[in-house]
């Protein structure tokens, strides 16, 4: 019962702060809000009219929200790059970043739920997809790993840090021994939840750009390459419009992830080129499709063309230590790396593995206007839960937040 | 396809064998399950039918959610699980017990109501699949005032359907595309085709990314020659096994085929097909009055909805009923031939022995029942 008060004083609370702030908080969260209407909008649109809407057809299946979905469970799984340090290593550099890490882990799990079921032909059936009442194909289809995987890691992300906070919010210290077995079971779960993304696409025997054995080490790769970039900029961003305390060594052991990701990348990506052009089979169309257009078409040429050099640069200014440590590079090349990776992991990787179709046909995929609206509208949603999360994880851990045990 | 002949390992979640033809919540047929007192206090099971009295009424069939729904629970978890449901549907129920309405929209109403909660196809008894096919067909007389007829058929004994395509005939006509089309009631707005006619050049092999499956003259075209696909409806199909619900399946007589109504549209079945062999409606289908085919199948031609996975299901509306499906029937030249394969005087077993056969994309593994041949 007394927890239960608690959690009512921690909800208000919570609302308390989230909805003050300054004036560019202010005009942040009615951008974010704004936004989602519009992708609510758009969305509204797509529910009535159908996914014809969006630039998807029977030849290229899959678009822009797989797309975005694929490359935000990296995102998600990036967290345990901060998490296995501070639990399990005992790290104490990373203590401070951790809980923005889960924050975000939550935020982009939220993001690949919506982009999923903004993706689904029926979305008033997905009952069908819930174990128990419909038909769940376990351990046959993928997606139902999937299912699983995502929403048990959102799990652990939401549990976690909520333990913590709401620990921290009594003012008490919290328990390693409750939180660090969890923490431990969601180092493993962020390499599945990634791995199982790769294996969604890996196991089609019927497209074999995606049906290679370097895909999920490379998403792996790539997810903590982009996903502790994101944290970086993030932090750097906390660090400059709150009190919250980040120390430049938290920073540098971080850019020090991403810098061996992104080389281990890039590394895959030569290895994935040379199989591609060396000996070119029937199975390396799509490859060339992507990097110089067959027959004419060439759509994806300019985003795979800014992707590659993005990322080399990226990769080389992190290399340099003296690059790396000063924050301003680090900054842009956290930027850059991020975007290239976007692209790659998500135009790059989805549209071309349909892209010739199963009999050769070319047909090329541009998202249409209602399709770019709902991918935005669903950004603005992650952010606005990150805000929302970060806020409160932050007021409690300066010590504005607190539990105040009196009966008003 | 029965649980029995499966090639690989499935964990048994939530696929109950519904073999009972008993009411009770507990399962039992008789006896009693301790669950019949006469307290004062509701029983559990006396709970369960007063809810289902209140959500679905007379609908006493096994169906639906029932196949869930119906077994053993206790109090707490049946009442967890029925307000779940109840919350959902209480716009439907208010519809359907309202005194205002006539009876033929709480009629709809009902209709919708249990529509939307049924359970998936392949899992339905005899009876089940009957009372859904009868619910689809006063569905569409209520909103159209026209009378289908919609078979529910299964599978038959020692019958494995099987399909030859002779590449030296084919001149490319496409009666077959249209037979299909108007056969299976496709949208004809998006012009959606199951079959393709690919035309390939004479002397340069199968050459499927120089070939032309969209063209616009006249045909034969000279120098050319001409290869029809469609789904190959596989022996250990690729679609089937990605489908996170268990939508799409191998039925007993090789038939792959869609319950359209359990259909998530995930599309991952369609990334899956590596021939090119499913259709998505992109859109609400759309076909005008008058050129519906009345004659129906569940697993076949009837009306689809937004949203959902479809594709050639040879026929089924015809093939289980003996007869040849629309593309078979509808060519000129006589390049397609169709028939059961365990049957040895079938045509299709005596093209299978003497001809030279081939398949598309054998080296996957997919085990196509669609042959292709020459002269």
């Amino acid at each position: 019962m007394k927890q239960l008060k608690v959690f009512r004083s921690l909800v208000k609370d919570s609302f308390d702060v989230v909805t003050h702030g300054t004036v560019k908080y202010h005009i942040w969260m009615g951008f974010l809000t704004f936004m989602m209407l519009v992708g609510m909008y758009c969305y509204s649109i797509q529910l009535n009219e159908g996914l014809s809407v969006t630039g998807m057809t029977d030849r290229v299946s899959w678009g822009l929200y797989i797309s975005n979905f694929t490359f935000l469970v990296g995102v998600a799984a990036a967290a345990v790059m901060l998490v296995m340090p501070t639990y399990v290593l005992h790290d104490v550099d990373f203590k401070q970043a951790v809980l923005i890490g889960e924050g975000l882990a939550v935020a982009a799990l939220i993001m690949c739920l919506a982009f999923v079921i903004a993706d689904m032909g029926g979305p008033s059936v997905l009952w069908h997809m819930i174990p128990g009442l419909g038909v769940f194909n376990f351990p046959n289809s993928m997606l139902t790993w999937d299912v699983i995987v995502l929403n048990g890691y959102l799990f652990l992300n939401i549990t976690i840090p909520f333990y913590i906070l709401f620990r921290h919010y009594q003012g008490k210290e919290a328990k390693s021994k409750v939180y660090v077995p969890g923490a431990i079971l969601s180092v493993f779960w962020a390499v599945g939840i990634h791995l199982v993304t790769a294996f969604l696409y890996q196991g089609l025997q019927a497209r074999p750009f995606w049906n290679n054995a370097l895909l999920g080490p490379r998403f792996l790769a790539s997810a903590f390459a982009a996903g502790p970039a994101l944290i970086i900029l993030v932090l750097a961003i906390i660090r400059n419009f709150t009190a919250f305390k980040i120390e430049d060594k938290t920073l540098k052991k971080i850019a020090m992830v991403v810098t061996v990701a992104a080389q281990i990348n890039l590394i895959m990506l030569i290895s994935e080129l040379f199989k591609e052009f060396y000996a070119p089979t029937h199975h390396s169309e799509s490859a060339y499709y992507l990097f110089f257009g067959l027959h004419g078409k060439d759509a994806l040429l300019p985003w795979i063309w800014t992707a590659i050099p993005l990322n080399v640069l990226a990769t080389v200014l992190l290399t340099f230590h003296k690059l790396r440590n000063n924050p301003k590079i680090l900054y842009f090349s956290c930027f850059i790396l991020f975007v290239a990776i976007w692209i790659e992991k998500g135009f790059g990787l989805i549209v071309p593995g349909f892209i010739p179709g199963p009999y050769g046909k070319i047909a090329e995929y541009t998202p249409t206007g209602v399709e770019i609206g709902v991918t935005l509208g669903i950004w603005a949603l992650g952010a606005f839960v990150f805000t929302v999360l970060a806020k409160t994880a932050i007021g409690i851990e300066l010590g504005e937040l607190r539990f105040k045990n009196n009966k008003n | 396809m029965s649980r029995s002949n499966k090639k690989w390992f499935s964990l048994n979640l939530s696929r109950k064998q519904n073999d009972d033809s008993g009411t009770c919540g507990c399962g039992k047929t008789s006896g009693g399950c301790g669950s019949h007192s006469n307290d004062a206090e509701m029983s559990e099971e006396e709970f369960y039918h007063a809810a289902v009295n209140a959500s679905i009424g007379d609908e006493r069939e096994k169906d639906g959610f029932d196949q869930v729904f119906d077994v053993k629970m206790d109090r707490r978890t049946a009442f967890r699980k029925l307000a779940a449901s109840l919350l959902i549907g209480a716009g439907a129920v208010n519809t359907s017990c309202s005194m205002l309405s006539s009876d033929e929209s709480k009629e709809k109403a009902q209709i919708d109501w249990e529509e939307q909660f049924k359970g998936n196809y392949k899992l339905m008894t005899d009876d089940e699949k009957k009372n859904t096919v009868d619910r689809l067909v006063r569905s569409y007389q209520l909103r159209t005032g026209k009378t289908i007829s919609m078979s529910s058929k299964n599978a038959e004994e020692d019958v494995l359907f099987g399909y030859a395509f002779n590449i030296s005939k084919c001149q490319g006509y496409m009666d077959c595309v249209s037979a299909c089309v108007k056969e299976n009631n496709q949208d004809r707005n998006s012009q959606m085709q199951y079959i393709r006619i690919h035309e390939m050049k004479d002397g340069e092999g199968l050459k499927f990314d120089e070939a032309d499956d969209n063209y616009y003259h006249e045909v034969p075209a000279e120098g050319h020659f001409y290869l029809g696909t469609q789904c190959f409806h596989c022996d250990n199909p690729p679609c089937v096994e990605v489908c996170p619900v268990q939508a799409t399946w191998r039925e007993d007589d090789g038939l792959v085929v869609v319950d359209y109504d359990w259909c998530v549209g995930c599309r991952y079945c369609m990334a899956a097909c590596p021939y090119d062999g499913r259709r998505f409606n992109w859109s609400k289908p759309e076909v005008p009055e008058e050129e519906v085919n009345h004659n129906q199948h569940y697993l076949g031609n009837r009306m689809r909805k937004k949203g959902v996975m479809e594709k050639c299901t040879f026929c089924v509306q015809r093939s289980r009923e003996g007869k040849n499906p629309a593309c078979v029937e509808a060519c000129p030249t006589g390049a397609r031939i169709f028939g059961n394969l365990l049957d040895p005087n079938s045509t299709i077993r005596w093209v299978l022995e003497n001809k030279k056969v081939f398949r598309l994309k054998e080296d996957l593994g997919t085990e196509p029942k669609f042959w292709y041949f020459m002269d």
